[in-house]
């Protein structure tokens, strides 16, 4: 869908749950401090002013009965918005999630659905550490019943949670913390964005980065930064983590021939090994080089921000490896501008 | 009066006869499922059940058999069920210890502890949030209220001030241990008394008081716009899970049979309406009980398996 308005990630979520909110008197948000001064980072402002508490509220502190009430609601009618402000809270209600949301509409031979919507943040940057920073989406994604969408662009922010509130099953949300201030355009009008298909948003014939949320960011700057030497990366943003596009995926490695995952996550056991596999299964014969996988060091997130970027990779640990997988020379990276989140992210949170 | 107790006695009998029915048939392992059996409670499903106001939710716990049947009254379902077969109530796909039946009100019993107790919550949430006058019940056991996830709906539910009953059916033990051994307390209801809340103790094993309490309880939570939590003690007759008795483990002393008799709210209502002079009535009830638990049973064994497409079936809605 066109648009030429431009808003932030965080005005798209915004602008989704507003409408949603108003156009379904079933939909209701909850979560850990959501009705706190800054509502989610920016996400819930106005709702409270428009919905009143009884459709916007913060609860105990208990992520384990908050999630199953959202399964209950949802059983008996409503739309639950379950948030979480960190993926790393959100574990507390694993067992929810695992053994009760996800597989029961399997479990019941379909009498029971489970239209419920949990959101909850990856953090990153100023210090998150390793218990506010993790993403985890192959966790999830790896239980049959459980829709697992990460949105990068502000379209698909307000698209796919969209989708997600009006889809019949349950939806996990991963927002990234850091692309809340990205801008892009956003249609004004309520749209879903289908859950299962990954798009393309950067074309070209030489190589493929298949990218996950901020990796997507990273694979953009790399992009650009490689069209100079006349090297033409294609992004593959997968967006939807299950169900998992990995035709679109092959499509376009059947046309470059190599392929990058860029996951924002550890590598693994992860989607990368995932995605590896398949596009092994369905491109062998067109691939020129061995899938490599680009993901966080193998280790917890370190706080000091000098280990911290370390622990993350960049769009140069990008480079570099396209440089490997095509035979090129290092490019010269001194007089590039490589995004870097600490310019923008001053905390606390 | 007897009208009351025959009717009692028709749910919980029915509890009775159909597990009665699992024990005589379990040993040919056709019903491969596991089965945590329900011989004892029988009251509490029974009584409170019949207490329930027409429209109420009820969710439960793996040990659900008891509150299947005072929920639906069905067995044919039921029994494929166990037998794992396309006309069970969840396609063979849920067994013994997920059963549930959403257009009866039955909503989700689980295998988890204390897992549906969030559940409640949820569904007496939307309850109020859509001005629906509707009683939701969860039962759970002794064992739940060692969770976390517990004292958390628990806390909820009165700070929201929902209209959810709670049941705890409480046996002593969680599988082989006691509560004596899990417990940093000496009575759940008086540290739920410090709860916004209408607290009741009671004994398990007379259908009538329990019906009575259940009452009062549920009339509780309209007036006061307040939670209601029962607990009622009663004796598991049997193992933690499968048919047999489980005396030979060591863990609990081997009950006299006079005992057992007292204990057994099946043979005490019994009792109490053949002292009544209802001798035929029972007779009567109990001989079409046998007749259908039977038949069920039978067309049970009968019915064909899911067919193999049914694997892949249904993991998302509209599937």
């Amino acid at each position: 869908m066109e648009s030429k308005r431009i808003i932030s990630y965080c005005k798209a979520i915004n602008e989704a749950l507003y409408q949603e909110m108003e156009r379904d008197e079933r939909v209701f948000v909850y979560g850990l401090d959501v009705a706190d001064k800054k509502r989610t980072f920016g996400s819930g402002l106005g709702l409270l002013e428009r919905f009143g508490s009884k459709r916007y509220f913060s609860t105990p502190l208990s992520e384990d009965a908050m999630m199953g009430l959202g399964g209950g609601a949802a059983v008996a009618g409503l739309r639950p918005v379950n948030v979480h402000i960190r993926v790393d809270f959100l574990l507390l209600a694993m067992s929810q999630l695992m053994n009760m949301l996800a597989p029961m509409h399997y479990g019941s031979g379909g009498k029971i659905s489970v239209p419920l919507v949990i959101r909850a943040i990856i953090g990153r940057g100023w210090g998150q550490g390793f218990q506010h920073s993790k993403a985890l989406h192959s966790i999830f994604a790896h239980i049959p019943g459980l829709k697992v969408v990460m949105p990068t662009t502000p379209h698909d922010a307000k698209g796919l949670l969209i989708a997600a509130i009006r889809d019949n099953n349950p939806v996990l949300v991963l927002e990234h913390r850091l692309l809340y201030w990205q801008e892009g355009p956003v249609p004004e009008e309520a749209f879903e964005t289908p859950i299962g298909l990954a798009n393309i948003i950067r074309h070209g014939n030489d190589i493929t980065i298949a990218a996950t949320s901020w990796m997507n960011v990273e694979a953009y700057a790399a992009a650009r930064i490689m069209e100079k030497r006349g090297i033409g990366v294609e992004i593959v943003d997968i967006r939807s983590i299950a169900p998992l596009d990995d035709d679109l995926i092959a499509e376009s490695v059947n046309k470059t021939g190599h392929l990058i995952v860029a996951d924002y996550d550890w590598t693994n056991c992860g989607l990368s090994a995932e995605i590896a596999a398949r596009i092994y299964e369905k491109c062998m014969s067109s691939l020129k080089s061995p899938i490599a996988r680009i993901g966080f060091a193998p280790v917890p997130c370190p706080t000091t921000w000098v280990l911290e970027d370390l622990f993350y990779p960049s769009a140069e640990t990008l480079i570099r490896t396209i440089e490997e997988k095509l035979g090129l020379d290092k490019t010269d990276l001194s007089g590039e501008e490589i995004f870097s989140y600490e310019n923008k992210f001053k905390g606390p949170f | 009066m007897s009208k009351l107790l025959l009717d009692l006695y028709k749910k919980i009998y029915l509890i009775r006869e159909a597990e009665d029915e699992i024990r005589r048939e379990y040993y040919n392992d056709e019903m491969k499922t596991p089965m945590h059996m329900s011989r004892g409670s029988e009251a509490i499903a029974g009584g409170v059940c019949h207490a329930l106001p027409k429209g109420s939710h009820a969710y439960g716990t793996y040990r659900s058999h008891a509150l299947y049947l005072a929920m639906t009254g069905e067995t044919d379902k039921f029994f494929a069920e166990m037998y794992g077969k396309a006309t069970g109530v969840a396609r063979g796909k849920a067994g013994s210890m997920h059963l549930a039946s959403p257009e009866h009100g039955l909503m989700v019993t689980s295998a988890v502890v204390g897992t549906t107790l969030p559940w409640a919550l949820g569904d007496a949430f939307a309850a109020k949030y859509q001005n629906i006058d509707r009683i939701t019940v969860v039962f759970f056991g002794d064992g739940a209220t060692d969770e976390g996830v517990f004292w958390e709906s628990l806390n909820a539910a009165c700070l929201m001030k929902l209209p959810i009953l709670f049941v705890c059916e409480d046996n002593g033990l969680a599988i082989q241990t006691s509560t004596k051994q899990r417990r940093g307390y000496d009575s759940l209801t008086n540290v739920v008394q410090n709860y916004i809340c209408n607290v009741f103790d009671g004994k398990g094993n007379d259908a009538e008081k329990i019906y009575s309490l259940a009452n009062t309880a549920v009339n509780l939570i309209r007036s006061e716009q307040q939670p209601s939590l029962l607990c009622l003690t009663y004796y598991r007759y049997l193992d933690h899970v499968g048919v047999n008795e489980d005396f030979v483990d060591g863990f609990r002393r081997t009950p006299e049979p006079h005992e057992l008799l007292l204990d057994d709210p099946v043979y005490q209502l019994r009792q109490r309406l053949l002292k009544a002079g209802c001798a035929n009535a029972i007779e009567e009830i109990e001989k079409q009980i046998r007749e259908q638990v039977l038949a069920s049973r039978i067309k049970a064994q009968e019915a064909p398996f899911p067919e193999k497409e049914e694997l892949t079936n249904g993991v998302f809605y509209g599937e």
